[in-house]
């Protein structure tokens, strides 16, 4: 069987990255296994401009931005295998690929570092009553056809959920012809970022409303309208509100989740909140040496973040193999909590050995609602010791925190770090 | 001039022309969609039922029984998933104990074989997740499940292979007696036949009430389902059924052949006979319904939902028979549950009728057997990467979350009677079937069937002509 000392599942911003890191940090025998038929991932679809600005300090594309990193991967001479599945892998790092080369192998990792990305959450997955037609896509979906395909999904268009891939979509399809009648979103906030409902939204006139869903789809064959209700504060519809929209296509655009199928037929931990994998300040997961990073991990609004957090894992998967070289591994040392209480969802990572983390630690974390005019605040046990100001917080925008080694080391009786927001 | 004229190619007409394909004879299915398989065939719970619940003496219990009894034999003949599972009926208050009862002894004289009334604590050793109400069950051993698609589909190929033809998008607008024979007037042009069967499903009361004057009423009666992630099917072993009391019929709970878990149905009569809309009200009672049997059941895990229509008669029983005042049109009326069950001794029912007017002799041609499309997910390691050595399209994955390969998808394309369109491809081989509900394979599945079938992406349809996929290039005008 064939050894590597790192093998990245997948090949898009956060593999790329961490297989970049990685190299960087002494290590040689890199795999990445891409199973689409190039590296980049969701980057190539994304042909809007927007990615980089805290990387780059400049404005991408997505694929301007993939490449940055595939000509890295490339100049660095990392190996990498495109059109390949992972099928299996097993505690013990034994990954099975597949592809229509070599068939089905197993391969030996030391190391394995999570990328597989997200996939979109479906029609069915919401329930949404009504007939089963053509016509309905999810945002990314239809963002492939356009901007891969060359293909218009329809002319005359809903959308349900104000994601960014939604926004982004809506501006799209409004560029390619299509008129896009409203966006609807069934929290009385946006889930996508601020500057998306601006420019993709608000400049083409397409009106968000908040607090709506969708009650029925109509049309047996292809969609023909879809029946609009307005929400009460629980998200129910209430009688009387509906409101009909004749269209030929609804985009969906209700939320993203991890794909973890892999990760937890391997055994890995999840949380229950991000969907992703319970990581500590190594991005390491329940199983010594996996690693996890990008959207698989938690879903991100920007790239950028992506990146600099696989850039973590892969230089910590580089760290765990010379450990190993050297015969001295993980001596988990002290480990302190991480808790996210009162309009904190959760925190990635969830524990922090301090024997293992750098000189700082970044906490990313997300609010659960719109909150104008508070706190973050960071609690050491008891003791307050972070009070950042926010004019607002929205869900839509992940928010992070940076905590220092030498603060923690001033606690020696530290056991636990709470993160919360608190009103002025 | 034809034989016979089967009208419906789902799972009642396509039993029938497989079991008529072991005759001489010339015969023709026609479908007004585009792929057999399209109506109530398609939406239902995939439960082979043991039998005990159809009612004393009738056709309904006596095919029930039969069918089976028979599904065994006939999954390894053309090679679809069936696994008896095992039903259990559970009651959840002690005082309707005796309907219980009442409900065993009703399968014991249905002639359903191993009945057992099973106590509080053999429940829960057999199903730990049943709800801690449960007081007791009946279980039926035979009680098993199938893949409604696959079998009839493999009906259907089996009767194509030997000598029966297809006519689909061929909707019947008339049908007339003209001289002794049968003249079927369809939006394709007239076909004139010796014998009819009317296997029209929810259509059937519509046909039968053109050639005859004693009317038959069949009322669609909508069931809504759920279906959940394969990391649900294991939930329950068996089909959980709810015993009926005054509050209704109950919903069932059962893993499906593929490893998912199904929640359903609702009933609920209605007039359109292609209403097969979801409602809110019905997807929320599934689930409440559903929670009083089975604990650990998250509406999160719910991949899909959908309706069919059952085939409801008055009477509640199958119609299966030749018309009294119609010489030669054989009704196969009112197959609304147990009617999947049921499918195989309808097809041997139908084929005894006609055996008993026309003069068949054996094909010698006729082939009983048929493989279905190559699952390599069942093959071992070697085997696999053999397979894929010759045929290198069974190394790529097209659709992820089932982890079907593009030589599953061309197979399904290029077999008789093969798939055109993306819901064809989603039933003969689960591409886009799984969690993401084709998000990530639809572009790849739509590609692979245009290059086939040597069509533009455009034309490209989810299944009925109407239901196009993509309207348009980039910058083109509407």
């Amino acid at each position: 069987m064939r050894e590597y000392d790192v093998v990245i599942i997948g090949g898009g911003p956060a593999g790329l990255a961490a297989a970049a890191s990685a190299k960087k940090n002494g290590i040689d025998q890199i795999l990445i296994i891409e199973r689409d038929h190039e590296l980049g991932g969701i980057l190539n679809q994304c042909i809007h401009n927007g990615f980089g600005l805290h990387t780059f300090h400049e404005e991408l594309t997505g694929p301007e931005y993939a490449n940055r990193f595939i000509d890295e991967v490339k100049k660095l001479k990392i190996t990498y295998k495109l059109n390949t599945m992972v099928v299996n892998i097993t505690k013990s790092k034994v990954v099975t690929y597949m592809n229509s080369l070599e068939g089905m192998i197993e391969i030996q990792a030391k190391t394995i570092i999570l990328a597989m990305g997200c996939r979109e959450r479906s029609r069915g997955a919401l329930n949404i009553p009504g007939y089963r037609p053509a016509g309905i896509f999810s945002a990314g979906t239809a963002q492939r056809f356009v901007n891969i395909e060359g293909y218009m999904p329809g002319r005359e268009v809903v959308i349900l959920g104000s994601g960014d891939i939604g926004l982004i979509m809506a501006r799209r399809m409004t560029l390619e012809g299509a008129k896009v009648k409203v966006v609807a979103e069934l929290m009385p906030y946006s889930g996508g970022l601020k500057r998306n409902i601006v420019q993709c939204l608000n400049d083409f006139n397409i009106p968000l409303k908040l607090s709506h869903t969708i009650t029925k789809i109509h049309g047996k064959d292809r969609i023909t309208g879809i029946t609009l209700s307005k929400v009460d504060q629980k998200g129910s519809p209430m009688k009387g509100t509906e409101e009909y929209y004749s269209c030929d296509t609804l985009l969906l655009s209700v939320g993203l989740i991890p794909e973890n199928e892999l990760s937890d037929n391997m055994g890995i931990e999840l949380d229950t909140v991000t969907s992703g994998p319970n990581v500590n300040e190594s991005l390491e997961t329940n199983i010594e040496g996996v690693f996890a990073c990008g959207n698989v991990l938690h879903v991100h609004d920007l790239v950028d973040f992506v990146s600099e957090e696989a850039s973590l894992a892969g230089k910590n998967a580089a760290r765990f193999i010379k450990k190993l070289k050297v015969g001295k591994n993980n001596d988990l040392g002290k480990i302190i909590e991480l808790k996210s209480e009162n309009g904190i969802r959760y925190t990635v990572p969830g524990i922090i050995r301090l024997d293992q983390m750098d000189d700082t630690v970044v906490i990313r974390f997300r609010v659960a609602g719109v909150y104008k005019n508070c706190y973050i605040s960071v609690y050491f046990d008891k003791e307050r010791v972070i009070h950042k100001k926010k004019t607002v917080v929205a869900p839509g925008e992940m928010e992070s925190i940076l905590l220092d080694k030498a603060k923690l080391n001033d606690y020696p009786q530290l056991s636990q770090i709470t993160i919360k927001l608190e009103e002025v | 001039m034809y034989d016979v004229i089967i009208i419906g190619a789902g799972v009642s007409g396509c039993a029938c022309a497989r079991e008529i394909s072991r005759y001489q004879i010339k015969a023709c299915v026609i479908e007004k969609d585009e792929d057999v398989c399209s109506g109530t065939s398609k939406a239902n719970s995939g439960i082979v039922h043991a039998g005990y619940d159809a009612p004393l003496g009738s056709l309904m219990a006596e095919l029930n029984v039969q069918g089976n009894e028979m599904m065994g034999a006939l999954a390894k003949e053309l090679d679809f998933p069936f696994q008896r599972n095992g039903s259990l009926v559970v009651c959840f208050h002690e005082e309707e104990l005796p309907n219980l009862y009442d409900l065993y002894e009703k399968g014991l004289k249905n002639n359903v074989k191993e009945l057992q009334i099973l106590n509080k604590k053999e429940l829960r050793l057999k199903e730990p997740n049943i709800s801690e109400n449960a007081v007791a069950a009946l279980f039926a051993p035979s009680g098993g499940i199938v893949c409604p698609f696959e079998l009839n589909i493999a009906l259907a190929e089996n009767a194509y292979t030997n000598g029966v033809e297809f006519k689909f998008n061929t909707k019947v607008r008339n049908i007339f007696k003209k001289n002794d024979r049968w003249a079927v007037e369809t939006n394709r042009g007239m076909i004139e036949t010796q014998y009819v069967v009317n296997a029209a499903g929810v259509y059937a009361d519509l046909f039968h009430n053109k050639v005859s004057e004693k009317k038959i009423h069949i009322t669609p009666r909508r069931g809504e389902y759920c279906l959940m992630d394969k990391t649900e099917g294991g939930t329950v072993k068996s089909t959980i059924f709810q015993l009926p009391n005054q509050y209704g019929k109950g919903v069932l709970v059962t893993p499906t052949v593929h490893g998912n878990l199904l929640v359903g149905p609702t009933a609920i009569d209605i007039d359109d006979k292609e209403g097969t809309d979801t409602t809110r009200e019905g997807l929320e009672r599934l689930l409440n319904q559903a929670g009083k049997s089975v604990n650990h059941l998250s509406g999160r895990k719910i991949i899909t939902s959908f309706a069919g229509l059952r085939a409801h008669e008055e009477k509640h029983e199958f119609i299966i028979e030749e018309v009294k005042d119609a010489k030669g049109f054989i009704d196969v009326a009112g197959i609304e549950s147990p009617g999947l069950s049921s499918s195989p001794a309808i097809g041997v029912r139908v084929a005894d009728i006609l055996k008993s007017e026309m003069n068949l002799k054996p094909n010698p041609d006729y082939i009983g057997h048929r493989k279905g499309i190559l699952d390599p997910q069942k093959l071992s390691k070697d085997v696999r990467n053999e397979l894929i050595k010759n045929n290198p399209s069974y190394g790529t994955i097209i659709c992820r979350c089932e982890m079907i390969t593009e030589g599953e998808i061309i197979d399904a394309i290029r077999r008789p009677l093969g798939a055109r369109t993306l819901d064809g491809i989603k039933r003969r081989t689960r591409a886009g079937m799984g969690r993401c509900q084709a998000g990530f394979c639809m572009p790849k599945t739509m590609e692979i069937l245009a290059r086939e079938l040597k069509e533009s992406s455009l034309q490209i349809t989810k299944n009925r002509n109407e239901s196009i996929i993509l309207t348009n290039r980039n910058k083109e005008q509407a």
